[in-house]
């Protein structure tokens, strides 16, 4: 198989009509790491970008120099003589939500829809409200224009789904059928279709979630209608957003079979819903070094250590060609997986990046991530 | 008296019957799960293994088609043991609770057309989950020969299952997925649900049950497990064992793995002698390459000693899996469990 086509990271992120890079994968692939990298390398290169992050680690924001995130973008401190800027925040689900309903409601009504108990669950924990959140944070900062590049990291969704489904699901729901019906008298002509008697299925919803929540569910739902219509515009517009061009999908793993696959998959997905792809970027890869290294194959590594095992001379080198026939598996390990998925979908540029011995505690190691990611295209 | 402060705990406590397996995204958590499962089946165990987060995980580990809503066996052990699996999805699970406990088997129906059964199961994720744990937990209470219900059969027939394993959400959503009982208590706060709720909880708390988490030595895995596990201590969940998964055995000598660490790097002119004494071509650019090799496996090496440090300090007893060359398939996880049983984990 052929090399994969290298991408051209810095091509990507110089270009003035890029403004929206979503990084999107399995959870620990290292989405979180990647997205500051390719923000600090815009950053330094002269956008005005912004990373918003949904990981609550600690290490990120002090990699990034900051003492933690919230959900306002904050300075990075860039040494001096950078070429751009860098802010960084941390998503806030339920105060980004609160605000939505703020926004869209008149003073009395919000102040009704926060207090109901039915609403702080839903911003809280319905398992879409963080990726719709997301969306909605990255629509807020797109029209800000305060930023020229916003760079996404995507929560670590149960399935690579959640992510562009969430917004139209947490829509369904608010517009959904159930949330009319228990908002309506129940003396409509719905019931008749369903095949089941009124009283059949009111006692069965009381009965499963109790009176109480259904009469929290009621007074959310007469509450919420006013600011319904402005959500689902939203999350349409947001969706729009995604499949414009200044937009670049970045899908990310790691070379095992589980993260290679959800990427297929996520490759797949974005194609069906016309998002475009930036590229794959391929996490934690073990590269051979150059030269003569790269020509000696596993075979011929293990042989000869154990010829110097036999003669019980030298257990340095015996020990590195073991160690060297290791590295060679698993990179045919690797680009097996990555073939695999490039003869499935030919023509998806590829940014590999080495493994390092220790994880990223600061800007310089954000930095070098940087650099291996725009190496791609220079060959190596 | 606690637990647990006279003497090593076993690996495995005999009275666990429900282990929860969590760990970070990408540490192997389902495999561990498939081999604890395994493990626990030897000796003519039976054993549950359910998956929770609709992935179908289980499937592909096992090479087999989507599973369906149903406890089937999938692996019999040498002995007589047999894992059977369950891919638990909460749709199913909500309209099996209602039938079981309510026969309303067209009322449910009626919901699910109505979209209630996406409503309980997407819009607060404190019922999905205590649909998925009281699924768990059911299996644990179970006896043989009751039909329906638990307590269909006399309190005194054996377990229908020996141990249940579930293959549980990862660790930055464990907390909030085992701790059912607050999660819903902000919902309903009187009522079945809340009841079920209860119920579950009880099952979770009690010496019945182990939460396991499963790292690497690697800095992220070894942090969430650390807070995975003050998390669950705080709201009084049992913790059992931390499995370290893929671990690589040790390739180079104390001495070498020092000097490869260090800033002057691996004795080239050793490494270099070396090579050409096994024949091998330009010794002397090859060396320079390995040791290259050499100095990120020390390094490496040193990073994993830091972490096993730090699992070791969290006072709970450390079980090791392999790194598999090539992925895990039936016959590897065959391995997987005995390397368990190896260590000490049984019934």
């Amino acid at each position: 198989m052929s090399a994969p086509e290298p991408w051209d990271v810095d091509a990507l992120v110089d270009d003035p009509v890029t403004r929206i890079l979503v990084c999107c994968g399995a959870g620990g692939v290292g989405k979180t790491t990647t997205a500051a990298a390719l923000g600090l390398r815009a950053a330094e290169r002269g956008r005005r970008a912004v990373v918003i992050t949904v990981d609550p680690a600690r290490r990120l924001a002090q990699s990034l120099g900051l003492e933690s995130l919230d959900n306002t973008p904050r300075p990075v401190p860039l040494p001096e003589g950078a070429a751009g800027s860098l802010h960084a925040m941390m998503l806030d689900m339920k105060r980004t939500f609160d605000e939505v309903v703020e926004e869209h409601a008149d003073p009395e009504r919000a102040r009704q829809i926060l207090a109901n108990p039915f609403y702080r669950t839903l911003s809280t924990s319905f398992s879409g409200t963080q990726e719709y959140m997301a969306m909605e944070k990255l629509g807020q900062l797109r029209q800000s224009g305060d930023w020229d590049l916003i760079v996404v990291d995507t929560p670590p969704s149960r399935s690579a789904l959640d992510f562009l489904d969430a917004p139209k699901r947490l829509g369904r729901f608010l517009d959904g059928r159930l949330i009319r019906f228990l908002g309506a008298p129940a003396s409509t002509g719905a019931f008749r279709l369903l095949g089941a008697g009124v009283g059949m299925v009111t006692s069965a919803i009381g009965r499963i979630v109790g009176a109480q929540l259904l009469n929290d569910l009621r007074a959310f739902v007469a509450a919420f209608e006013t600011v319904f219509g402005g959500f689902q515009e939203r999350a349409e517009r947001t969706y729009r957003l995604l499949q414009a061009p200044g937009t670049a999908f970045v899908v990310v793993a790691v070379p095992d079979t589980d993260a290679m696959r959800e990427a297929a998959y996520f490759v797949e997905r974005l194609a069906a819903d016309s998002m475009p792809l930036g590229g794959l970027v391929v996490n934690r890869a073990h590269p051979l070094p150059e030269g003569p290294a790269a020509a000696l194959d596993a075979g011929r590594a293990v042989a000869a250590a154990e010829s110097l095992e036999r003669s019980g001379s030298h257990p340095l080198a015996s020990a590195a060609l073991r160690l060297h026939a290791d590295r060679v598996r698993t990179r045919e390990r690797e680009n097996r997986l990555r073939d695999a998925l490039l003869s499935a979908h030919p023509g998806v540029p590829v940014a590999e990046v080495a493994a390092l011995p220790e994880d990223v505690h600061d800007l310089a190691g954000l930095r070098t991530i940087g650099a291996a990611l725009a190496a791609a295209a220079r060959g190596r | 008296m606690s637990e647990g402060e006279h003497g090593p705990r076993p690996p495995a406590d005999a009275r666990a019957r429900l282990h929860i397996v969590t760990g970070k995204g990408g540490t192997g958590k389902t495999t561990a799960a498939a081999a604890l499962a395994r493990a626990l089946a030897a000796d003519g165990g039976r054993v549950l293994l359910v998956e929770v987060e609709g992935r179908q995980g289980l499937a592909t580990l096992l090479g087999v088609p989507p599973l369906p809503y149903e406890e089937r066996e999938m692996l019999s052990v040498p002995g007589g043991g047999t894992v059977c699996v369950l891919a638990a999805d909460p749709e199913a699970a909500l309209l099996e609770y209602l039938e079981m406990f309510y026969g309303m088997r067209r009322a449910g129906q009626a919901l699910n057309r109505l979209g209630a059964v996406d409503f309980a199961t997407t819009i607060a994720p404190g019922l999905r989950d205590v649909l998925l744990t009281g699924k768990a937990t059911e299996a644990v209470r179970r006896r043989r020969g009751a039909r329906r219900r638990s307590a269909d059969a006399p309190a005194t027939a054996p377990f229908h299952y020996d141990a249940v394993v579930m293959d549980a959400p990862p660790t930055g959503r464990i907390a909030r997925f085992l701790n059912v009982n607050s999660e819903v208590a902000g919902l309903a706060r009187v009522g079945p649900v809340r009841n079920h709720a209860d119920r579950v909880m009880e099952v979770i708390r009690s010496a019945q049950t182990r939460v396991h988490f499963v790292s690497l030595l690697e800095e992220m895995p070894v942090q969430e497990t650390r807070e995975g596990i003050a998390e669950l201590a705080g709201l009084g969940i049992p913790v059992g064992t931390v499995l370290v998964n893929m671990v690589r055995p040790p390739l180079l000598a104390e001495a070498d793995l020092a000097a490869a660490a260090s800033a002057d790097g691996a004795d080239t002119d050793a490494l270099s002698a070396g090579l050409k004494e096994a024949g091998l071509e330009h010794p002397g650019e090859l060396a320079a390459a390995l040791a290259g090799e050499v100095r990120a496996h020390a390094l490496r090496v040193g990073l994993e000693r830091r972490m096993r440090a730090e699992l070791e300090a969290l006072g709970r007893p450390l079980l090791e899996l392999p790194l598999l060359e090539g992925g895990v398939d039936r016959a590897a996880l065959e391995l997987l469990a005995r390397r368990l049983s190896e260590q000490g984990v049984r019934r």
